[in-house]
């Protein structure tokens, strides 16, 4: 090619290449912005069978667990919160992840939370977590953790004292395993439902979490049950002052005038209590703290 | 004997060295491993798991391929390129050669799993700042992908005797492929009811070499020690395999006739 | 009778040819002859006559159908023996990643020399085949004569008294053919024995103490370059002034080329007389009387304008 030829066309490639880019990049950018908004919420997953993506793994089980452990995690990550969401994909992807790679406790830990917890949070299936975690108590024989969990899962979302009491005994067994284990066990066949049973299996939750979304659940839940707490009390001192002046109190601060109670009394928040016309109290509404809601414990006969 | 094969395998080995797609094998696998680290960001708890798994996968693969691209070569260039012609003009036996030519890519590829277990070191120690002893297994795992990349490149090498590359690679991973589903063809045996089916699963299963002996990549991850009695029962299966392969191929090119 | 540098006996190579494989091309058929020590032995033949085969055969890259051969005693098959050889393939490959010195470093690794040995006999080959100066150049950027003396080089390098070498000349422009002449006679005077084919028929003339010559796989003849082609008569050759509307006499006539003013013509030495007789008749003007040396190209062109030598195959089917 002739020498001006030449440099011309590096002159036309230089200029033309970017813009070229430019241009692909912005009709790229169309073309996801258009179908964004088809876009159901429905994700695919291909492989619903553990066995069948271990064929495929060809011996990289342990690497294809991770990746799809990632993708559980930010399969709930992107939902958790989103109203009307649902959680179908968390317990096929949770089971391939431990059937690659049965040793990954957190996947087991994380199924027990979320896979049980109620929507809009979770997927709602108790009964898979409770599969699930016995999984991996099957595989992981000496991990005592799991044990607490499907004490949890018994006691917190079936409401089965018996059986909750049972997991917790179990684990309080293993090697290595802490004494609350044994101490929750004897609590929950003594009082049951307390809100002090409840309050401790969620600390140990808390404390044990390797995962960031699982403790923030744990102390969501904590706030909560404490909140749960000051009601009681609180209510009871209502009763109090209805008996020294006659009517319910009207809010919080009346309280405090009375002299009943040290400051104005206040949620984990900083939302002062509100009292009903019956003397109740309960939570601003205003306030970002939940209070769980309250699990019937399951009649006596279990498996 | 060495005199003839220690030639041979230092210019195998300066011949891979002097071969560019190699840095670049090595490279990528480098950036697979700092990747690793990356990916470990997303889950804390398990950072160190999942650069180990990234980490051990990346080099086993990476050596698997060099084995078999540069393995399957091995003969074949010699023959194509008649460069086999002058050696064997010296006072060197055909075996004397396949062994040399054998050792040198060895040595090649357990540089390259060297170097390549430096860098997960290295992203390890950037993770976690120390050590521990369960770190050990890792070392463990290392050696059983040698002693895997061994068994390939002795298939592959063998396959060179006779056929061309391609024909080679396709051979290669075809019986590494089963090899890895060894467990799961005599599995299949057992549950069938006809025992003609289950007579072949088993040969199939005892011919097969088993890769899956060699997979300890889940243990190292776990930080879970690798039982001694492992260590040296798939020592032990690698070197008889291997050297059952290289006696099939000396076999098979002695009475090979060069173009 | 001291031990032959080669002996070749009965070689027989059988190839298997056609998509099955089934049917046989017959390379080399019975081949019979030797080489004795300290000569220099020509191997000639057109392309395809089966002498790179034999040199295959010899070094035991391929293996004979049948028949036996032996280079100073010893079998063929015996690897030692591959100590007391040197070998130029034909079209010589070598690693291309390497450099000349690296190359025969490396093939003077199977040698028993010591470091310091190595590296002086490196240095001095690469001399005396005159690539000093590319010494550390890789092989990869070498022209073919460059490789050309690598491989003779790395042929010669361990003293082996026996060498062989395929078509050594091939690939040398004629200032590199003289080198390896001068190579190839110095090679005789230090007493070793020296086996090469070429095409370059006058070189064999010049080289060879005897010659072999193969066609279609068969051993055509043996022995010194003019006994060869020296089974012809001698011949006459007259040049003479061709003078317009010269008549020449009917039986000269048909042999005689014409190159502008002289004519040539060739005779039977017996004829000779007789013809200087004609010519004279006509009043031809004589120019010279020389004898004709068949060369060992007229007897090659002879050799393979036959019929059965010029198609270089014969069939055997099974």
């Amino acid at each position: 090619m002739s020498h001006p030829g030449q440099t011309r066309l590096l002159w036309i490639a230089a200029i033309g290449v970017p813009l070229l880019f430019v241009a692909i990049a912005t009709l790229q950018r169309k073309m996801d912005d258009t179908t964004l908004a088809h876009t159901s919420d429905d994700e695919e997953l291909m492989l619903t069978s553990g066995s069948a993506v271990r064929n495929i793994s060809l011996g990289y089980d342990s690497l294809v667990a991770d990746i799809y452990w990632t993708r559980s995690v930010q399969y709930y990550g992107s939902r958790a919160g989103v109203p009307e969401a649902k959680f179908d994909l968390l317990w096929p992807l949770l089971d391939i992840t431990t059937a690659l790679d049965s040793k990954l406790t957190i996947a087991y830990r994380f199924g027990a939370i979320f896979l049980s917890e109620p929507p809009p949070a979770g997927a709602g299936r108790p009964d898979l977590a409770i599969e699930l975690v016995k999984r991996g108590i099957a595989a992981n024989p000496d991990n005592w953790y799991l044990n607490g969990d499907l004490g949890f899962l018994y006691y917190w979302r079936i409401g089965d004292y018996p059986s909750a009491a049972a997991a917790y005994l179990q684990g309080s067994k293993k090697p290595n395993a802490p004494p609350w284990l044994g101490m929750m066990a004897a609590r929950i066949l003594e009082k049951g439902g307390s809100l002090e049973t409840s309050r401790m299996i969620w600390s140990q939750i808390y404390e044990s979490a390797q995962d960031k979304t699982v403790r923030e659940k744990a102390k969501e839940m904590l706030l909560g049950l404490r909140a749960q707490e000051d009601e009681q009390q609180l209510d009871g001192i209502a009763e109090i002052y209805k008996k020294r002046f006659g009517h319910f109190p009207a809010s919080a601060s009346d309280l405090q005038d009375a002299g009943l109670v040290r400051g104005v009394p206040a949620d984990p928040a900083g939302y002062p209590y509100v009292f009903g016309s019956n003397g109740e109290s309960s939570l601003d509404p205003r306030s970002p703290v939940v209070i769980p809601p309250k699990i019937n414990p399951a009649p006596a006969a279990s498996k | 004997m060495s005199a003839t094969v220690t030639p041979v395998a230092i210019n195998t080995f300066r011949e891979a060295v002097r071969d560019r797609v190699l840095y670049n094998l090595v490279l990528f696998a480098l950036i697979m491993i700092g990747a690793a680290i990356l990916v470990g960001e997303i889950s804390i708890g398990i950072e160190r798991l999942v650069i180990i798994n990234l980490g051990l996968t990346a080099i086993s693969i990476f050596g698997l391929v060099m084995a078999i691209f540069i393995g399957v070569g091995l003969v074949y260039k010699e023959i194509e390129k008649r460069t086999l012609y002058s050696l064997l003009s010296k006072p060197i036996r055909r075996w004397e050669f396949l062994v040399g030519k054998y050792v040198g890519l060895l040595v090649t590829l357990a540089a390259n799993t060297a170097f390549m277990t430096l860098g997960l070191a290295a992203a390890l120690f950037y993770v976690g700042r120390r050590f521990e002893r369960s770190d050990l297994s890792i070392l463990g795992a290392i050696y059983f992908i040698l002693l895997e990349l061994a068994l390939v490149t002795a298939l592959a090498l063998f396959f060179s005797c006779f056929s061309s590359p391609m024909l080679s690679t396709l051979y290669t991973l075809a019986i590494y492929i089963a090899g890895v589903f060894a467990n799961e063809l005599r599995t299949i045996g057992d549950f069938t009811q006809n025992p003609a089916l289950l007579v072949l699963t088993r040969t199939l299963y005892y011919l097969l070499p088993n890769f899956h002996n060699f997979n300890a990549i889940a243990t190292a991850a776990h930080g879970d020690a690798i039982p001694f009695s492992l260590l040296w029962q798939n020592t032990l299966y690698a070197a008889l395999y291997v050297a059952l392969l290289l006696l099939a191929a000396a076999a098979v090119f002695s009475r090979r006739n060069l173009k | 009778m001291s031990t032959p540098a080669i002996e070749i006996e009965g070689l027989t190579m059988d190839f298997p040819v056609g998509f099955w494989r089934k049917r046989m091309r017959r390379s080399l058929d019975n081949l019979t002859f030797q080489v004795d020590e300290g000569e220099v032995f020509g191997f000639l033949g057109p392309n395809g006559a089966g002498k790179t085969t034999t040199m295959k055969l010899l070094m035991g890259l391929i293996f004979p159908t049948s028949g036996t051969a032996r280079v100073r005693g010893r079998s063929i098959q015996d690897v030692a023996m591959h100590r007391e050889i040197g070998y130029l393939p034909e079209q010589p490959y070598f690693y291309d990643y390497l450099t000349a010195r690296e190359l025969l470093d490396y093939y003077a690794r199977f040698s028993d020399y010591s470091a310091p040995e190595r590296r002086e006999r490196v240095g001095k080959f690469l001399a005396r085949v005159g690539l000093a100066a590319a010494a550390d150049v890789q092989l990869r950027k070498f022209s073919k004569g460059m490789l050309q003396r690598v491989g003779i080089a790395q042929a010669i390098l361990h003293d082996p008294p026996v060498v062989i070498l395929d078509e050594p000349m091939s690939g040398l422009d004629p200032v590199g053919r003289r080198e390896v002449r001068d190579i190839i006679q110095a090679l005789k005077e230090q007493g070793r024995t020296v086996f090469f084919s070429t095409h370059i028929l006058s070189d064999a003339e010049m080289l060879c103490d005897r010659v072999a010559v193969l066609a279609g796989g068969k051993l055509q003849g043996v022995g010194a370059p003019g006994a060869v082609v020296g089974i012809q008569a001698p011949a006459m050759e007259i040049l003479f002034e061709a003078r317009e509307g010269l008549a020449l006499p009917a039986g000269l006539a048909e042999h005689a080329t014409r190159i502008g003013g002289r004519c040539r013509v060739e005779v039977p030495e017996q004829d000779l007389y007789g013809a200087l007789e004609q010519l004279r008749g006509v009043q031809a003007r004589i120019l010279s009387v020389s004898p004709v040396h068949p060369t060992l190209e007229e007897y090659f062109f002879r050799l393979v304008g036959g019929p059965a030598a010029s198609r270089g195959l014969e069939e055997i089917s099974r």
